[in-house]
């Protein structure tokens, strides 16, 4: 059995959350991948953890996986020291890392069997707990090599098998990543459904903004290895302002931005290249003073378009960068 | 939550195991793997077979002029076992692991780190238990006599084994220092001088030279030596002498792997 002591140790220290750290730090010789990041992840929550690819996301997970030491700060899962107490945290997570890691010589149903055996569990405990799971699985597919799997099938074989011992606390390194629309969409559910049903806590990386938006209770923004904002998506998306009204230029957008800012009912303006942004609370009834206080300066409009923020708004305005495209492009449709 | 979530969250549990527990399952999994690797046995058991049969046509004439004893067909079976069974591992399959991430998914569970190896290595003693079969067939087929009987080819296999099992630290230390199959696969190279520079072909008092003094401190010697006083009778020294070797080699090469699990497994 997971050690009581260990339970009752996790219980009575003052790291209650799911997942919490504090300070966290990484160094590989000179360079920093993670630079002091605090964490506070209850239990039963879904926490998106969004940045671009080389944010540190992937070195966070491996720290609180207790794949990686931290150089710097602390860190504990489930109320344990991912350092002092690395055996008993393994108890209690589940981790399915961006590679799936799966052995495409053995069957989906040997991967679940040896995963359960490394857990201590029984043959009838791991028959009874691969049937628990075929809602995830491909159950057709359980006795074939993994090599004939699909991308979706081998990604949910790796969910399932990181849920074989009953975690609390499930760590998703990107778990969509190189998956087609409708792959995606199915591990989403999966996730919703363990969230929901199980209680899981959820730790989610993913460079997709869409994803982070669709899944996560609260989102922390990392970039070159620090949160740079944290909240729900809605939160976040709302100190942006409720509609955003986007401007490219050509000539000088620090003019346009001069010009926009002496507009009635815009909450604020950026400018971010030949970008300019104007944060308001009603984008239909700003759109028409924007366009013509910038014809009436002279500063001709590329293009014009209304829309409401999404995280990547969130990600341009707190790092001035927008996250990469592929990602950019997932999430300008919410 | 629902029930069904309730259920789910009651009815499993986790518990820890131990070292014999893990060695096994990971053991289990390596040696179910062994049949559908058929590019890696294959190669692998045609080498001893090859050298048995083209050593024998070529040099048994030659060797005719030599008193070893025993026929050359005999002393040749042993060479061609520690062919069989030298540089036979899974360190590549462990490689593999490394690569596709599935090396990380056991470091996230609880699995003693040294069952990651060990557990491999039952496996490599499988195969080569495996392996030395077909080779043995051969050389009863060419004529090879046992008089210590049946328990005398059973200790012959197993000092094979044995030398196998201890050669294994090298790959595996390479895999778990490097990741990297390439490397794995050269590995087989250092055999070379192991497998060339000893009795292979004559008895140690026809070398002459350097290859005599060579001879004298190569491992390989003396487990041949022993391999073929077996085809003679029981004999303490000879057999005594081939495990000696065998076990310094262990001894060094189990080091060497030991030392690089702990570098690929530490979280530093």
């Amino acid at each position: 059995m997971f050690p009581f002591a260990a339970r009752l140790a996790a219980m009575s220290t003052p790291h209650a959350a799911a997942v919490k750290t504090e300070g966290l730090r990484r160094t590989f010789g000179d360079f920093t991948a993670v630079d002091g990041i605090d964490l506070d992840v209850r239990p039963g929550e879904i926490y998106g953890f969004l940045g671009p690819n080389g944010a540190g996301k992937s070195t966070v997970v491996r720290m609180l996986t207790t794949l990686l030491e931290p150089t710097g700060g602390s860190a504990w899962v489930g109320g344990l020291d991912v350092v002092a107490q690395a055996d008993d945290v393994r108890f209690s997570i589940g981790v399915a890392l961006q590679e799936a890691g799966l052995d495409e010589n053995m069957t989906g149903r040997e991967i679940l069997a040896t995963q359960g055996r490394l857990f201590g569990l029984n043959r009838a405990e791991i028959a009874d707990r691969i049937e628990q799971l075929a809602p995830i699985l491909e159950m057709r597919a359980l006795d074939q090599l993994v090599s004939s799997y699909s991308g979706g099938m081998a990604r949910r074989l790796d969910l399932a098998a990181a849920l074989m011992h009953n975690p609390s606390v499930l760590f998703l390194d990107e778990p969509t990543t190189g998956l087609d629309p409708p792959s995606r969409l199915r591990v989403w559910e999966e996730v919703r459904r363990l969230n929901r049903e199980f209680g899981l806590t959820l730790f989610l990386t993913t460079q997709y903004l869409e994803e982070a938006d669709e899944l996560a209770d609260r989102v922390g923004i990392i970039n070159a290895g620090r949160i740079v904002a944290e909240g729900t998506p809605g939160e976040l998306k709302r100190a942006i302002g409720t509609d955003v009204v986007t401007v490219v230029v050509d000539g000088d957008a620090d003019a346009a931005k001069a010009v926009l800012e002496g507009i009635a009912g815009i909450e604020g303006v950026d400018v971010f290249g030949d970008e300019v942004r104007v944060g308001t609370e009603n984008g239909s009834r700003a759109l028409s003073p924007v366009a013509i206080a910038l014809g009436s300066a002279g500063i001709k409009v590329r293009e014009l378009s209304l829309r409401t923020p999404t995280l990547d708004d969130v990600f341009l305005d707190v790092t001035g960068t927008h996250l990469d495209a592929g990602s950019s492009a997932e999430g300008s449709s919410t | 939550m629902t029930a069904a979530g309730t259920t789910a969250r009651t009815e499993i549990r986790p518990r820890r195991t131990g070292f014999v527990h893990d060695t096994v399952s990971i053991a289990r999994r390596a040696i179910r793997q062994l049949p559908r690797d058929i590019a890696f046995i294959g190669p692998t058991l045609f080498i001893p077979l090859f050298f048995l049969v083209i050593n024998v046509a070529s040099l048994s004439e030659a060797a005719a002029f030599v008193d070893l004893g025993i026929t050359y067909e005999e002393f040749q079976l042993p060479v061609a076992i520690v062919f069989a069974v030298t540089g036979v591992t899974r360190a590549g399959a462990m490689v593999l692991d490394i690569q596709n991430g599935y090396f990380d998914r056991l470091m996230t569970t609880p699995v003693s780190r040294r069952a990651l190896l060990l557990g491999h290595m039952v496996a490599d003693f499988v195969l080569v238990i495996a392996l030395s079969v077909p080779v043995m067939i051969l050389g009863f087929f060419m004529g090879a006599r046992f008089d210590t009987g049946p328990l005398g080819v059973l200790v012959f296999i197993l000092i094979g084994a044995l030398w196998g099992l201890g050669y294994t630290g090298i790959p595996y230390a390479i895999a778990l220092k490097t990741g990297n199959p390439g490397a794995v696969n050269s590995s087989f190279i250092i055999f070379f001088p192991f497998a060339f520079l000893t009795t292979a072909y004559l008895p140690a008092e026809n070398l002459s030279g350097w290859l005599s003094t060579v001879s004298t401190y190569n491992p390989v010697t003396y487990v041949l030596g022993g391999l073929r006083s077996l085809f003679i009778g029981w004999d303490a020294a000879e057999l005594g002498k081939a495990l000696l070797a065998t076990l310094a080699l262990a001894a060094f090469t189990q080091t060497l792997s030991l030392l690089a699990l702990r570098g690929r497994t530490s979280p530093k």
